[in-house]
């Protein structure tokens, strides 16, 4: 096998037509069914070694010393390198350079890379690590908030110089946001009911499929081409050069496909290793990581500790909220401050309150580091004020939905922060429609047989496993609704960079979108053959590689991929067309008025006046030309959060789903079906049908895998217990219920095409949604997520 | 260690392998077919669902040496293997999927800018199905999930609901929640049934 397997190209043909609004297919679909589509993890090199990372066995120690020896002897072992070894530059981060590449003396949690080895088999570089002999002295832990800031705590990370080092009240809390609008001491006195309430949500792990994975090949040059799985190139590109000591222009990065991502992605993991391992040793070097290192290799969700207080007057409106969030940071600040931002910002829910005092804090401690997942902060804080909600609507005899309809925000309201929401808020518009889906039938496991002696237990909680025939099983019913951000906030220049070019290829026009943004499964290529074919009325819509060849799209994440790289395309394609009629005007300006004087439109491969009248072929203007333009898009600027007030317009877009969940417990056994999860979601504007549901469904998923699956376990050492597909459970099919999705479609008239990131929301409001409905069914109060039936069943 | 087992239909040897080696490290490191996908390599996710003799197992867990002289079917030859069947035709002989004409992806330019994708009536209604149901998203649990749900409609052409999930329950997928999954398998059903019936697709 003399060749090199590299990352697949994608050209979607004529095959599929569609522009904007159809749900055309995803140009990558057949080589994902054929197996075809090259993963990270399916680059191939001739030659190419096998990386792999020891890790650290405790949670924060002192390294006393690290022999290498035996492990450097094993025959097939080509370079082994530690701290000691790093060539330039030996810290990394997302926000705070705090991250060692390899650790430098001390580790601060279970699974730290300390050192990596290159070898000729993936079992002789595993064994080789086994080899090398590491002297620990154990340091004391902080695990908490109390250990965290009690006298004489550990200083995970002395000599900070990050840019809230300053500000923040001990070292050994990431960031602080305050946000303080109106007095909600003196709102209080006019509330008729206080509810205060607390809550926690465990640590959730992305368990994006793909694992960690990526080749990285020396060049002649002295740089390295790296072939990876990541969620932003140039993000990964800033972070290696300084410590790979190579100029940007000699890390040659292109996108190999990428198995999910979900926020894990965010952060290096091998890439600095694997590039480090080829240059030492100048032959190609691929990293795998199995399930059991991504446990290790990849942030998570903070897990949370909140306290809520909220006031209603007796007629039901809601007078103040206060509230503080506690997120465990764990070793590493990674996404942490901008993980604080969302959580204060979004603490108050899609809800009108002029009164409010939010408080949210991220703490180091020797705990897994965490940072992005799907949600972003606003999951942690929506289960909770969901869950006062509910408080609230039981205190005042109200049904749920009532209640938080008459609290809901709509467009126009002002936020805690002081932003106006400027586009459309239909929050208690989609809790009517969540509202108004039939219900599943009761009792579906009986269905079929109306004497009710054959049963499937299928339909029942615990399933196969036989536990029950239905004796002992009660219905619930949850509501919830969540407001989450879209795009990079606090003044973050979020920018993204589009090449189109377009020319004619045997007698036909074809249009090429060049973006570096990472596709992760979420769809964005299928959008960008979509506007480009509406854009510039061609068939054929070829998408180059995503690599560092071109200018940066920002992160797949913050579900702004479609509004922010969609926008970049957008802008580059108006920009082609315009260059289009200029050759066509002076091509042909002559022959017919309109083309000085009509709006002019691509459509169908020609150039037509507004009115549908055809002016010329597309081919005839552009014959012989190629135009090929590679330009910037930035939206609405944001503001940073008053470090003290809170105050500032730090958000692009909100973008708001609501749930209802249908579940059935096994009282006794504590066992949770859930029946139905029906979401309805305000959109903006669907591009592609077909993958919106898909993306409201799979994240609507991963909340009921917060709800009552999902939680990786760290005990009082700072260890992780659980890190397996055996022991972190996420749902199956089995598990997964049946998900109506209703797609609302209100333009917002500041987002390319009207449209609204969705890819977060429905994975908020449907955590809170599936545990109401476990408390309408047992009465009990579930304060914490995941719901396990120990808690169900007190035992 | 050689192994010598068939591969989508023809005879395949692999040397030096090591004897700790699994039949999916085999299929995607030494035979160029990655198409089984290493999600957990802890037979929980089943990504790496291959047919062993007609049996769908999660290739990770089985050790190499346990195929010797034994038939494997990987989603590369999943088209094929359909087509046979539909035909009547194999088990044995000439039919089945060649290794080069496996390994699509090495025919393409390394870097170039036109890799035309399969054409589509290269696929297996299954793989057909997920394409037009929506059922992928980041695809890598599609392979697996392809292998065992062409499994199912081989055994029960028209299954109920809870048939599928029942099926389908040893293979995790994080993108798509499930249901353009069930779609998929639904669609793929009812085309099935459709030929039967000889009222085309």
């Amino acid at each position: 096998m003399g060749v090199t397997r590299n990352p697949t190209n994608i050209t979607q043909g004529s095959k599929t037509k569609g522009g904007l609004g159809e749900s055309t297919l995803r140009p990558d679909g057949t080589l994902k069914v054929t197996g075809e589509f090259a993963y990270s993890s399916d680059m191939w090199h001739e030659d190419m070694l096998w990386g792999f990372t020891l890790r650290s066995p405790h949670a924060h120690a002192k390294i006393l010393s690290i022999d290498t020896g035996e492990a450097l002897a094993t025959s097939g072992v080509y370079a082994v390198m530690t701290h000691d070894d790093l060539p330039a530059f030996t810290k990394y981060g997302l926000e705070y350079k705090d991250t060692p590449v390899l650790a430098d003396g001390v580790v601060r949690y279970h699974g730290e890379p300390i050192a990596i080895i290159a070898a000729d088999h993936p079992e002789t570089a595993r064994r080789a690590a086994a080899k090398i002999k590491v002297e620990f002295e154990l340091l004391p832990l902080v695990i908490d908030e109390e250990t965290a800031l009690a006298d004489g705590a550990p200083i995970l990370h002395p000599n900070r110089d990050d840019h809230h080092a300053d500000h923040v009240t001990h070292p050994n809390i990431v960031h602080r946001q305050p946000i303080i609008r109106g007095d909600a001491n003196e709102a209080a006195k006019r509330a008729d009911i206080v509810i205060s309430g607390e809550y926690e949500v465990g640590m959730q792990d992305q368990a994006f499929l793909g694992p960690e994975s990526g080749l990285a090949v020396p060049a002649e040059d002295g740089g390295v081409d790296l072939y990876i799985a990541t969620q932003w190139l140039h993000s990964d590109l800033g972070q290696l050069s300084p410590v790979l000591g190579l100029p940007e222009d000699k890390i040659r990065m292109t996108l190999s496909g990428v198995g999910g991502a979900f926020g894990g992605r965010e952060d290096l993991s091998m890439q600095a290793h694997a590039c480090l391992l080829a240059l030492r040793t100048g032959k190609p070097v691929k990293i795998v990581y199995n399930r059991f290192e991504s446990f290790f290799g990849h942030v998570h969700r903070h897990p949370a500790k909140l306290w809520y207080e909220h006031g209603v007057t007796s007629e039901g409106k809601i007078t103040h909220m206060k509230c503080r969030i506690v997120l465990d940071g764990g070793a590493y600040a990674s996404a942490s401050p901008a993980v604080v931002g969302n959580a204060s910002s979004l603490a108050v829910g899609p809800y009108v309150i002029d009164d409010v005092e939010i408080e949210a804090v991220a703490l180091y401690t020797n705990n897994p580091p965490c940072g992005a997942m799907r949600g972003f902060g606003a999951v942690q804080a929506c289960f909770a004020y969901e869950a006062q909600m509910d408080k609230l609507a039981a205190a005042l005899g109200m049904d749920a939905v009532e209640f938080r309809q008459l609290n809901a925000m709509s467009q126009g309201t002002i936020m805690p922060t002081g932003q106006k929401v400027d586009s459309p808020a239909p929050v208690a518009e989609l809790l009517r429609r969540v509202k108004a889906l039939p219900m599943p039938p009761e009792q579906q496991w009986l269905a079929g047989d109306a004497e009710g002696r054959s049963i499937d237990i299928r339909d029942l909680p615990g399933a196969l496993s036989n536990t029950t025939h239905g004796e002992g099983v009660v219905r619930g019913v949850g509501y919830a609704v969540g407001i989450k951000n879209v795009g990079f906030s606090e003044g973050f220049d979020d920018y993204s960079t589009a090449r189109v070019r377009l020319e004619v290829i045997n007698g036909e026009p074809v249009a090429m979108v060049h973006t570096a943004m990472a596709e992760v499964g979420q769809g964005g290529v299928t959008v960008h053959a979509q506007i480009a074919r509406t854009e510039l009325g061609v068939t054929q819509v070829t998408i180059h590689p995503a690599d560092t060849q071109v200018g940066s799209a920002g992160s797949t994440s913050a579900s702004r991929q479609t509004y922010v790289t969609g926008g970049a395309v957008k802008n580059s394609c108006e920009a082609v067309r315009e260059k289009v009629l200029e050759l066509g005007r002076a091509k042909f300006g002559t022959y017919h008025p309109a083309w000085a004087t009509a709006e002019l439109l691509l459509e169908g491969g020609k150039v037509v006046t507004d009115g549908g009248e055809v002016l010329a072929d597309l081919v005839d203007v552009i014959e012989g030309e190629t135009i090929d333009l590679e330009l910037e898009w930035r939206h609405r600027p944001t503001q940073a959060f008053d470090l003290v007030t809170g105050q500032g317009d730090g958000h692009v877009q909100y973008s708001f789903c609501a749930h209802r969940a249908v579940v059935e417990v096994d009282t006794e056994l504590g066992l949770v079906k859930v029946i139905e999860l029906a979401a309805a979601q305000d959109v903006g504007k669907a591009l592609n049908p077909l993958s919106v549901v898909g993306q409201i469904q799979g994240g609507t998923t991963q909340g009921l895998g917060l709800a009552v699956m999902e939680e990786i376990i760290v005990d009082k050492n700072a260890k992780v217990r659980n890190p397996s597909f055996t022991d972190y459970l996420i749902p199956t099919i089995l598990d997964t219920p049946t998900i109506p999705v209703d797609v609302l479609e209100l333009a917002d008239e500041h987002a390319p095409y009207g449209l609204r990131g969705i890819g977060e929301a429905p994975t908020l409001s449907s955590t809170p949604a599936v545990v109401a409905a476990i408390r309408a069914a047992t009465g009990l109060a579930l304060k914490r997520v995941p719901v396990r039936p120990e808690h169900l069943t007190g035992t | 260690m050689r192994v010598t087992f068939n591969v989508n239909g023809r005879p395949q040897e692999a040397d030096d392998v090591w004897e700790g080696e699994s039949l999916l490290y085999v299929l995607r490191e030494r035979m160029g077919l990655p198409g089984s996908k290493n999600a957990c390599e802890q037979g929980e996710c089943g990504s790496c669902t291959v047919r062993l003799d007609g049996v769908p197992v999660c290739a990770c867990l089985v050790a190499a040496a346990q195929v010797q002289d034994r038939d494997v079917v990987t989603v590369e030859g999943l088209a094929d293997y359909a087509k046979d069947r539909a035909a009547g035709r194999c088990g044995t002989g000439a039919c089945g999927t060649p290794l080069g004409e496996a390994q699509k992806w090495a025919a393409k330019p390394a870097d170039g800018q036109t890799g035309e994708s399969t054409e589509a009536g290269d696929l297996s209604p299954i793989q057909e199905a997920f394409i037009d149901a929506g059922a992928v998203q980041c695809g890598f649990c599609t392979p697996g999930l392809l292998v065992a749900a062409d499994e199912l409609l081989e055994r029960n052409p028209s299954p109920s609901d809870q048939d599928i999930r029942e099926a389908l329950s040893g293979n995790l997928c994080r993108c798509t929640g499930y249901e353009k999954i069930l779609d998929a398998v639904r669609l793929a059903a009812a085309r099935g049934a459709s030929v039967t019936a000889g009222e085309g697709v």
